[in-house]
Parts: structure tokens; sequence; C-alpha cells
């Protein structure tokens, strides 16, 4: 690893001018949409507004245009993405979809799978979410249990996925499952992916509250679930490889540091135009780690674009992001004397008050600051 | 170029900056062999024009000179004078091969072709041949003024906490070498953002260099029977200084990458802020993975902590900078703030000279 790794890289002038587009669609759509509902950032579920994305050619943008895509640089999408966060758009229905499904898809998928699922998510009509964590298996990923064993001709399942976000409201699930026997085929071995619709028999899907009461993410059980050949993505026993390949993208975006701007936003506008010496320093410094994060996700989203893996930079960008996302609602509850308010109150107290609770996830979401933090030291030569 | 300015600085600074001559530097000696390589390369003019035998750099070019100096600590003013001469050339004024310095810190007035006043925390103030400054004339306009140090009527010696020298220089009416009116598409905070944005490269360097020693380090020091990088405690704080490495040098970049029209204020008050906030983190995990050894005057770590210990603070601190900065998003209001995050043109922060 060498930090000149790291290096800045500005938006092409062609994916800047989408914009001013996608500012004046959002400015439309959701002038009434208010400050509390903002705050939930990518967790805010609207399948109607994920269609009319898809309408403006704004899903699976960097798909090959045969499959409903636009071919457009990675900086495109990079720029469509940045303002739905700015601006708190309902997102969640397509995001794992868009970000992480459909290039999994693209890159690992028979042309058959390629036909069968793309078009439809660059529609903004088919969510995807993600089967990876089980009751015994968080950071240490590789001791799932649950197995895909061969059977007539295609698979069964049996197991638990727990933690999947949005599972409720999906129509597939992308897991990892267990495929060979853990002592013949190696720590990282025996393991594969597959696309699994989610009415197929067998399937239970059980919503968990979260401590503000929000249901995000589902225990999934498996009870003998048929599924074709065809449920297989990618190779048989390479579905840690392909998981790893997928990180990249799925840590170095700006959902891993934008995800409280809306906090942002009501505390400069409790603030004012005339700050006290202590608000503008915090603001300040709030807008210069929102700025130098910026570039770096930029500066990794160049090496995505060149076809590399920058693993260790995504970790980076995931880690830094996520402490400043965290970090906000904490600084920001100190700028204002207003209280947090779930019910009542100004828009401020309410994102406030949900920010606040939403924060400690954001950090445990996609893989926790240690390992995080153990990737890079991996890539420091450290281990 | 930028490859090439890379690797020859590197070479020349890895084989000249050593321990021994960082230390007599800190005992007041000016190094004149290493400053003699340095222009005999090139560097003092690569930013300059052609004509006057300059390399016509840009600014993401001289960026990965700059963060060099830092990386290895050089003590001469090579960034100085290159914002120096760039904004000689920005003012029409021809470039200096001489040693030449920047002070930001002015309250210069000019009265025809005389100054008086007093720079203060001048770099290197008292082994520069030459100062560019600003200074009010009576009209109550700003001057770009080239000063001939030998001129100043009194130089009192100052250094920061790496014993680098940072003079204060007081002219009495002395005759100035040349001058020019700012030109109208800079600002009077031209040489403090400059020089914001040069440290902040050098504190990049430095903080990449410290990760590169304090890995190292954690990797030959051995404690209960294994390396210490073995320990995870260790090796999340060396992730952690790895993260704020890249910080710093990407926030730095980024301002650099930016500044052939003018320099960002914006983003060099963000690279400051980041770098300087970095510089701080840094240097106290490299301390901690240490341990005692890094503590001592032997051991090379104090001359990259105790040069962050200062840059930090130098052209505006994280503070100072991120007062500028928040009450400049304040003004703009909430719908303000994404806007101007995302475009340049919406940026021009302006901070008023001292």
């Amino acid at each position: 690893m060498s930090i000149s790794e790291f290096s800045y890289s500005a938006i092409p002038a062609d994916a800047e001018q989408l914009r001013a587009a996608v500012r004046a669609f959002l400015q439309d759509v959701l002038h009434d949409y208010p400050a509390e509902k903002r705050a939930y950032s990518w967790m805010g579920f609207d399948a109607e507004f994920s269609r009319l994305l898809g309408k403006k050619g704004w899903l699976g943008m960097a798909l090959p245009k045969q499959y409903g895509g636009a071919e457009a640089s990675p900086f495109s999408r990079y720029v469509i993405i940045e303002e739905l966060l700015a601006a708190g758009a309902p997102v969640s229905a397509h995001w794992i979809a868009d970000r992480q499904s459909a290039p999994l898809i693209l890159r690992f998928g028979t042309e058959a799978q390629r036909e069968k699922y793309l078009p439809s998510i660059c529609r903004g009509e088919s969510y995807f979410c993600i089967g990876m964590s089980e009751p015994n298996s968080g950071s240490d990923l590789a001791s799932i249990r649950s197995t895909a064993k061969r059977a007539n001709g295609g698979w069964v399942l049996d197991g638990q996925k727990v933690w999947t976000t949005n599972a409720q409201h999906s129509h597939y699930m992308i897991a990892l499952m267990r495929t060979g026997d853990k002592e013949t085929s190696g720590r990282h071995g025996g393991m594969s992916q597959f696309i699994i619709d989610l009415q197929t028999p067998g399937i239970t899907i059980r919503p968990i509250a979260d401590l503000a009461g929000g249901e995000h993410f589902n225990e999934v059980f498996f009870d003998s679930v048929q599924l074709g050949e065809d449920a297989l993505i990618g190779e048989e026993g390479r579905g840690w490889d392909q998981v790893t390949a997928e990180l990249a993208f799925e840590r170095s975006g700006p959902e891993r540091f934008l995800s409280s701007i809306a906090v942002i936003h009501t505390a400069i506008a409790a603030i004012g135009p005339h700050p006290d010496a202590f608000q503008a320093r915090e603001i300040g410094k709030i807008t210069a780690r929102l700025l130098t994060l910026r570039n770096m996700s930029l500066g990794v989203t160049k090496q995505l674009s060149e076809g590399k893996n920058p693993a260790w930079a995504a970790s980076c960008v995931k880690d830094l992001g996520n402490v400043l996302e965290q970090e906000l609602p904490e600084i920001l509850q100190g700028v204002v004397d207003e209280q947090p308010q779930v019910v009542g109150g100004s828009a401020h107290a309410k994102v406030l008050a949900y920010l606040t609770q939403m924060a400690p996830s954001f950090s445990l979401r996609g893989g926790t600051r240690e390992i995080l933090r153990g990737i890079i030291a991996r890539g420091l030569g450290l281990r | 170029m930028r490859e090439l300015f890379e690797s020859t600085i590197e070479r020349v600074l890895s084989d000249l900056c050593t321990s021994d001559l960082l230390r007599e530097a800190e005992s007041g000696e000016w190094p004149v062999a290493l400053w003699r390589t340095l222009e005999d390369n090139g560097f003092p003019l690569a930013g300059a024009p052609e004509m006057v035998g300059g390399a016509d750099a840009c600014w993401s070019d001289l960026f990965v000179i700059i963060r060099a100096l830092g990386r290895f600590v050089a003590p001469v003013p090579l960034a100085e004078m290159i914002v120096g001469n760039w904004l000689l050339e920005q003012s029409g004024l021809n470039a200096r091969s001489d040693i030449l310095s920047i002070a930001s810190e002015s309250n210069l007035t000019l009265v025809g072709a005389r100054v008086s006043g007093e720079l203060r925390q001048v770099p290197w103030g008292r082994f520069a041949d030459s100062v560019v400054t600003l200074a009010n004339d009576e009209a109550g306009q700003l001057n770009v003024v080239l000063l001939d140090v030998a001129t100043a009527e009194r130089v009192r010696q100052g250094t920061n906490i790496a014993s680098e020298a940072r003079d204060q220089l007081s002219f009495s009416s002395a005759a100035i070498v040349m001058s020019a009116l700012l030109p109208a598409h800079l600002d009077g905070d031209v040489l403090l953002a400059a020089g914001a944005m040069v440290r902040s490269a050098q504190i990049s360097g430095a903080i990449n260099e410290l990760l590169v020693m304090t890995a190292s380090y954690a990797g030959e020091r051995k404690q209960f029977g294994k390396p210490i990088a073995a320990f995870q405690a260790i090796q999340q704080q060396l992730a952690v200084l790895a993260e704020q490495a890249a910080a710093a040098s990407v926030a730095a970049e980024a301002a650099f990458a930016g500044a052939d029209q003018g320099i960002p204020t914006f983003s060099v008050a963000a690279a400051k802020i980041s770098a300087s906030d970095a510089a701080s983190q840094a240097a106290a995990i490299g301390h901690s993975v240490h341990g005692a050894i890094g503590f001592t005057q032997e051991y090379a770590l104090h001359n990259l902590t105790r040069r962050l210990w200062s840059w930090r603070s130098e052209f505006g601190s994280s503070t100072f900078w991120s007062k500028a900065l928040g009450k400049h998003v304040c003004a703009a209001g909430a719908e303000g703030f994404w806007p101007m995050l995302t475009n340049p043109e919406l940026q021009n922060l302006s901070i008023t000279q001292k």
C-alpha cells in the first residue's frame, strides 16, 4: 500500500453536466418532502420514486445499453447518487440493486441472468437485498453455515440470514451460502453466491424493529427452498472472492459519509447567517471534513473506473466517513440550544432525534470499524 | 513532468537531507550544499516561465515537489520561494533566482518606492536575500512588493518548535526592489492562502513519512515474543494514521489542482483544516506506537513530529480556517451548502488580511 495510490481526481465535465438536471428534478419532485424524512437518507423507501428515476435513465447507468443502462462512466453515476443523497431522496428501494447487485450480475452472471435481471433494475422495478450475516456470523463472515446443496438438477437451500436490510420489500436476495465442506475447501473456499427469488416457497421473512421503532433489517429463514440450476451466480466455490470484489464498490461511495447530511442542513438553518465563533468553527470543520472525504471518495472512484480493486482505500473512506456521520449529531446537538424531539419541535430537533438514534448503525453496516481497520492494517503489511 | 520532478527531488533530498544536516540547520546553519543542489536542479524556478529560466510547471506538478519537501523536512524556504516567484510572475514582475521568502503577516505601508512597517513570522527570513509581501499604498491599494532583507532596519530572530527560522523584519522607509499593484484576480489573502496550501502539502508529506517510519518500527520492535505490529491495538492505531495520511494528501492535492486560476481559498481552507488535524493525530499515534525511543533526540521521529506541531499552526491553524470557512458557509445558508461544496465557482471565500 502506498498513499500515493490515493490521488485526487476531479469529476470529468461530461459527468458534471448531469448535475443541473438531477438537481432540478429533485427540487421539483421533493419540493414538499420534509426534513425529518430527508434524514432517512438511503433508508427512505419509495418504489414510485425509484420508478421515476428509472424513467429518467438514472439507474444502472454504468450498464451496457443492451441491458437498459447508459454505458455511463462511474463518475456520471457518482454525480447522480451524491445529488440524491444530499437531497435526502428516498432511494432505499433500488439502492442495493443499483450499487451492488447489477454490477455483480454483469460481472459474474451468465447472459441469461443478465437479460433476466438487469433491465428491470434499470427501470427501478426490481429490488435486491444482500444475504450475508447469520446469527453466529457477523464480522467473521467466513463462518456462515447456511447451505445450498445440489439436488434434482437444481439447488436446495437451508439456513438463516439476519440483519438483511430491506428483505421485506425486495424481490431478490443475493446470498452467500456454503456449498462445500469447510474442512476440505479451506477457510475462504466452499462458498457460493445465489440469486434467490424471495417469493419461492420455504422462505420466511421477519422484520426486526430497531431501537427507534423502524423496520429496516430482517431475519430470513430458508427451509428446503428449491431453486433451479440458474440460481447460482458466478462460479461454484468462488463466492468469497466475488463478495470481496464487491466491497470496494460498497465501501467507497458517498453514502458512507453523507448519511447525516440532513442535520448539517437543519443546523445551518437554525444557526442563521451570523454564527458565533464556536458555531462557525464547528460548521467550518465539518465542511472541511466533508469536502476531504468527497475528494477521497472520488479518488477511489477513479481507481474503480480504471478496473482496479482499491480495497484498502475504500476502507479508509468508509471508516473516516462513518466517524464523521456518527459525530455529526453529537457535534450539532451542541451548536444551538434546541433539544432533540421525536414529536413536536423544529425540523432540526426532529432530524437530530432521528439521526442520534441511527448513528450507531453507520459503523456496523457494510463492515465494522474494527474489520475496516484490519483491512487497512493488512494493506500496510502489518498482518 | 510530475514524475520527473518527484523522482528528482526525492533523490536529492534523500541524499542530502540527513539527520546530521537537520541537526546543523537547527543549530542555525544555512545548508549551503543542499540549497545549491536544489538550485542546480532548477527547483526554485520550477513554476516560473521558461523565458526567465523556469520550467513553467503548473501547481499540480509543483504539488509533488512540495510534498517531498515535507517528507524529508527540508530546512530551506523552497516552498515559500515557489509561492513568491509565482506571485511575482502573476503581478507582471520577474521571478528571482536568489533566495526568496514570503511574508503573509505584514502591516507595511508603501510611500513612493519606500516601505515602513513590520513583517512577522517570515520563514527563513534571516537567510533570505529578499522577501515578497503585500503593502498598502497611500491610495489604500494593495501592492506586491519585493524587499531586500539587507534593507531591514532590524531582524528579530524567532524559531518554531522545530527550530526553523521564523523571523520578524522591521523596515523604516526602506527602498523597495520592485513593486506592482496586486492584480485584480488575486485577493489580499493570497499569501496567507498560498502559504496554507503549501504547508498542507508539506504536512501530508511528513505524515506519509511518519506512517512509513512507524509501520516499519512496529514490524521490528518485539514484545511478548512477537512484533508489536501483530497486536490489534497497534494495527488499529496505524490504520487511523494511514487514513489521516490519505486525507491530508488528497485534501492538499485537491487545493493545488484548483490553483492555476488563482489560489482557491475555499479548498485551501479545507486542506489546511484536514492536514492540520491530521498532523495532530498522526504525531500522537507516531509517538504512542514508538514508545520511549521516539521521545529521544537520537531517534529521527521528532524530526517529523516537531515540524508537524509547527506547520499545523503556520499560515492559519485548523481553528483559524474553520472559523473563516464556517462563517462563509453559514452566510450562504442551508440551501447554499451543498451547491457550494460541489461547485468551485460558488466557493469564493476571502480572508481579510490581518
